[in-house]
């Protein structure tokens, strides 16, 4: 048992110890042996402790990355557990298909966007990574091997998805793609003054366009509150464009940066270059969907940035009066002076995941991160946390490193359902901490 | 490049191999895999014909056990017709102070690393004789360059490897046949998972990718990642009278 670099969130905020099992196959099973508790493991991209066990077991999924079968017909492919995003594009855009929904990296596995139930642009128009899985494999403890579907062990399938690896192992997954054209996005990006003109253009584009999100500078105050761009975009639909794109190169942030790299000051100037980027009010263009979807992607470990106390994400949704508590979260974030350079505002629609601790639901999502300065950064976000539930929302698991019980039960009145769909083996680092005191 | 290559690999259900055929199934490719495992063949199967292989045929051996390995690759040849690439990635690797103690340890590894694929290797040297090209990748191991105390078992059956491979290339020198010594160093996978990674460790991916540049470049040794190359450089240039005192 002992502290393993490879094996971190990417807030690397926490330092736990684990011990490692790495399966090669789908049927080793050795790991249902261990005594610790369990808890699967995929490419470590929760910023939190949703995917740690302190003193428990990681089961790595990294050796299970093969596929299992694609139709390329109907557009279903089944892979295990480890298969990455980015595997699966490689393979799939070529022939003409998608994910349907897809969250800001593509350095995540399959079974990780199910076991957090990722989003991504388009929550609006087709719900969460969740709502296109058709059926899954579930290890338990006991050794049984269940498939889970809509049909088949509904009850444990909606456990499952968005169940952060509590239910056992998920071994394989089968996913319903989207028919793409071509590589393309065609992409327009608008700058905004306010958080008015931002809800305005999600208003507006919400029906033309199937991808819509904007950036906030959260360093802005006053009469720009809010002030950010907004970028909304449609997969190209021209037959004679390329079906694929040639790779970028992709650079790496090689060591760790020393501690207050991230201050107010490289922030704010970071915001106002990044605010001003587009060189005018809008800009509209063609791009791959590498450089749409994954921005960040081409910096590989851009976590170091954040020095070596890494940082704190906070990601909420907000529901009863959104927009005026969207506000009030700004205003306070602003006044803080804690400075978050990534600060990403989405729309919720009313699409229902299967999934009982599944995040999404009606609202305004914002996503931050903090680097991590201790108390101040902790006593921001219970800040933050009061006006939260206020608006009747929630905060969400993957990102999150401290919210308290009371906060979690608030947000996931489905908790005391999914409880008992825990497989009696498994468990993580969050599960402890957030868990109702009864339990 | 764009015909449908027809490839051939032992040991099939090693993580190079693995990686290695990934690759060329986006291309179409035909596929002909040996290795000991039912299970684990047709897993890597299916995950090479849903990335688009045209054709993936299966052949169940055990490479370390003595048979025919001329009339098995014979079948291999008649079932794809002919071969353009094969890969001979078999290995097992026991623990050095094991083996030591346990003859049959010793044996087993030169069965499985040596043996078999110096068989094999005959046999496709001979097809490509014939054919006057195809390219032969033998995944030897850096560990084969200099006999260390904590890895000369291992390291032994592997530097057979690489000198009947440089050989090899040397007979087939006047052809446009390409053989390839493959030196990786350390790589993570199923078989040292139980070692700790630092940064000298490569992912098979990249051993893969550098294996493919390989043909294209018709290379004779490749070390991969490229900095083995010097660090093997270092260490068979170390005097005996200071190598004796390294814990290496």
């Amino acid at each position: 048992m002992k502290f393993h670099a490879a094996y971190q969130s990417w807030g690397r905020y926490f330092h736990y110890q684990h011990d490692i099992e790495s399966p090669a196959w789908r049927q080793d099973t050795q790991f249902l042996e261990q005594t610790e508790p369990l808890l699967p493991y995929g490419l470590g991209r929760s910023y939190g402790d949703s995917c740690l066990n302190n003193n428990g077991t990681l089961i790595s999924t990294e050796h299970l990355n093969r596929f299992i079968a694609f139709d390329g017909e109907r557009g279903v492919l089944r892979c295990e557990a480890g298969v990455t995003l980015a595997d699966i594009l490689s393979v799939i855009v070529p022939r003409g298909w998608f994910i349907p929904v897809t969250p800001g990296t593509k350095y995540v596995t399959i079974a990780g966007a199910i076991a957090n139930d990722v989003h991504g642009k388009n929550h609006n128009h087709v719900g969460t990574f969740g709502c296109h899985i058709t059926q899954l494999e579930l290890l338990r403890s006991s050794g049984e091997r269940l498939i889970c579907s809509c049909d088949e062990n509904p009850e444990l399938f909606a456990a499952t998805i968005g169940g952060l690896g509590l239910t056992g192992f998920i071994s394989w997954a089968e996913i319903q793609l989207i028919p793409i054209e071509n590589a393309f996005i065609q992409e327009e990006s608008i700058q905004f003054a306010n958080l008015d003109e931002c809800i305005n253009l999600f208003e507006q584009s919400a029906a033309d366009n199937q991808y819509t999100v904007a950036w906030i500078d959260c360093l802005a105050s006053g009469t720009q509150l809010g002030r950010g761009i907004f970028t909304r975009g449609n997969h190209c639909t021209s037959h004679s464009a390329e079906k694929n794109h040639t790779l970028r190169k992709l650079r790496s942030v090689p060591f760790t940066f020393p501690p207050g790299c991230l201050n107010k000051l490289s922030v704010s100037v970071f915001n106002n270059l990044y605010f001003r980027k587009l060189g005018g009010r809008s800009k509209s263009s063609r791009i791959d969907y590498d450089h749409f979807f994954y921005p960040l992607d081409a910096l590989l470990n851009w976590n170091r940035l954040y020095g070596p106390k890494g940082f704190i994400q906070y990601q909420c949704v907000l529901i009863d009066n959104a927009v005026d508590a969207m506000k009030e979260l700004l205003t306070l974030i602003a006044k803080s002076g804690q400075p978050s350079p990534l600060n990403v505002l989405k729309e919720f629609g009313d699409i229902q995941s299967p999934g009982l601790l599944s995040f999404p639901r009606k609202g305004l999502t914002l996503a931050l991160d903090f680097p991590n300065r201790g108390e101040a950064t902790l006593k921001l976000c219970n800040e933050l946390d009061v006006i939260v539930k206020n608006a009747g929302g929630a905060l969400y698991p993957a990102k999150d490193s401290r919210m308290t019980a009371e906060m979690f039960a608030l947000g996931y009145p489905q908790l005391d359902t999914f409880i008992p769909h825990i497989d009696p083996k498994f468990s993580s680092s969050f599960w402890r901490r957030v868990q109702p005191p009864a339990v | 490049m764009q015909n449908t290559q027809k490839i051939f690999i032992s040991g099939a259900t090693s993580a190079i191999a693995q990686a290695f055929a990934r690759r060329y199934a986006t291309q179409q490719a035909c596929f002909y895999l040996l290795a000991r495992d039912e299970t684990k063949l047709e897993a890597i199967k299916q995950d090479l014909l849903a990335r688009g292989a045209s054709e993936v045929s299966t052949c169940c051996s055990d490479l370390g056990a003595a048979q025919d390995y001329t009339t098995l690759v014979d079948t291999a040849i008649t079932a794809l017709g002919h071969i353009d690439i094969a890969v001979i990635a078999q290995g097992v690797m026991f623990e050095q102070a094991d083996a030591e103690q346990d003859n049959s340890l010793s044996r087993k590894m030169y069965e499985v690393n040596t043996l078999s694929a110096i068989e094999i290797a005959n046999a496709l040297g001979n097809h490509y004789k014939q054919r006057n090209s195809g390219a032969l990748l033998m995944v030897s191991s850096v560990a084969g360059d200099r006999g260390r105390q904590s890895n000369y078992i291992y390291g032994s059956t592997k530097a057979a490897l690489s000198v009947f491979t440089d050989g090899l290339r040397h007979r087939l020198a006047a052809t446009n046949a390409t053989i390839v010594t493959v030196k990786p160093g350390f790589v993570d996978t199923p078989m040292t998972s139980h070692y700790d990674k630092g940064p000298l460790w490569a992912q098979p991916e990249k051993i893969a990718e550098d294996m493919e540049k390989a043909i294209r470049k018709r290379k004779g040794t490749l070390y991969t990642p490229w900095f083995w190359r010097y660090i093997m450089l270092i260490i068979q240039h170390i005097p005996e009278f200071i190598f004796k005192r390294l814990s290496l």
